[in-house]
């Protein structure tokens, strides 16, 4: 599953946080999904589990949902992504490479694909709450 | 602390199987870069060699018609797995937005690559060539910055025009520190040896001088007739003398 391979990074990073801040335990991992990218929160979470290594053995993870916030570019239109306004096979598409929202998605009001993904995008590391 | 993106953390353990990754890249567009990475592949794949070839031309992809790419999927496992073109582990945008266009501004295009860069399970390579967008605009300095042991190959033509930006091109790397295996001028019209000497100077490799081949349109697709031209015969060539 391509969640375990966020989850991985996720768990890279925090290592890597870590050793730079000498936390010898690390407590709380609190991370923030944005909901454009659709991660299968149970998979994820226990992929999270499966790959935590001793430093984090005893490290419980936040999982927060950003919803995903567009403004065109042309019109400056703003607007929340809508999965279900989506087919499976975009919906899959997006999950892959959120940005490729761009070949399918256009602006409600004008039609423009040229727009920005102002939040809620991915998978992002918001805090790291540990002992030295 | 500041929001951190986790996903730059695994892209050179992504990597780790793979043996030489070489950018293929160009001051200009339309000097026959994605034919030079595609024939470059391939070569490698016919020596033997694990391949996987990366197209990251995300906005104007062409390696897939070049190979006449058809219905093809990447897998899923603990990542993406990129599906086995004419021997090539090949992954591209298009696997992903299909035909339509994509209009990607600079940083979703450091966004798309840095998402494919840490999610494809390349496996065991021993090469793997990318197919870079010309110019030296985010892509090219997103993967000197993300991928460690990046080694550029770069193309041009005979024409001044796009030989001028091949030197910035080349300064730019230069002042990276990004080794450069040297260049090859394609679609020559004539036995001029400016492009070689220029090079040269440029203190670069002169791989090859690649004739223009009018048969090279109608073996787009094929790649049995690919093999025939004359570039991807002197392509072939660079493969086993300077490469491999």
């Amino acid at each position: 599953m391509h969640e375990w391979a966020l989850a991985e990074a996720v768990i890279t990073a925090t290592q890597q946080i870590a050793d730079k801040e000498k936390l010898k335990e690390i407590k709380e991992v609190h991370i923030k999904i944005g909901e454009l990218q659709q991660v299968e929160r149970d998979i994820f979470r226990f992929a999270l589990s499966q790959l935590k290594p001793t430093s984090l053995k005893n490290a419980t993870f936040h999982i927060s949902t950003a919803k995903t916030t567009l403004k065109c570019r042309v019109c400056e239109h703003t607007w929340l992504f809508n999965k279900r306004k989506l087919d499976e096979d975009t919906a899959e598409a997006i999950h892959f490479v959120p940005e490729v929202a761009h070949a399918y998605i256009k602006c409600p009001k004008c039609g423009s694909p040229d727009f920005e993904i102002v939040e809620g995008r991915g998978v992002w590391l918001e805090n790291i709450i540990g002992v030295r | 602390m500041n929001e951190v993106d986790p996903r730059t953390t695994v892209i050179n353990k992504r990597l780790s199987r793979t043996g030489r990754i070489i950018a293929v890249s160009s001051g200009k567009g339309g000097v026959g870069k994605s034919l030079v990475a595609t024939t470059l592949a391939l070569a490698l794949a016919q020596k033997g060699c694990k391949v996987g070839l990366f197209d990251l031309d995300f906005t104007s992809p062409s390696t897939h018609l070049i190979l006449g790419v058809k219905d093809v999927q990447p897998k899923e496992d603990k990542g993406i797995v990129p599906p086995l073109v004419k021997g090539l582990a090949y992954m591209s945008l298009i696997h992903f937005s299909s035909d339509q266009a994509a209009p990607l501004r600079g940083a979703d295009v450091s966004n798309a690559l840095i998402e494919l860069l840490a999610v494809t399970q390349w496996g065991e390579l021993d090469f793997l060539v990318l197919d870079m967008p010309p110019g030296i605009g985010d892509a090219v300095l997103d993967i000197v910055r993300l991928v460690k042991r990046i080694e550029f190959l770069i193309v041009t033509t005979p024409s001044r025009l796009s030989f001028k930006t091949v030197r910035k091109q080349v300064r730019l790397l230069q002042d990276l520190k990004v080794p450069i295996i040297g260049v090859v001028e394609n679609m020559k019209m004539n036995q001029a040896k400016q492009i070689a000497q220029e090079t040269e100077k440029l203190g670069l490799k002169f791989l090859t001088g690649i004739a223009y081949d009018a048969q090279v349109e109608a073996a787009i697709g094929n790649i049995t007739k690919l093999r025939d031209t004359t570039i991807a015969k002197q392509i072939r060539e660079v493969a086993a003398s300077n490469i491999t």
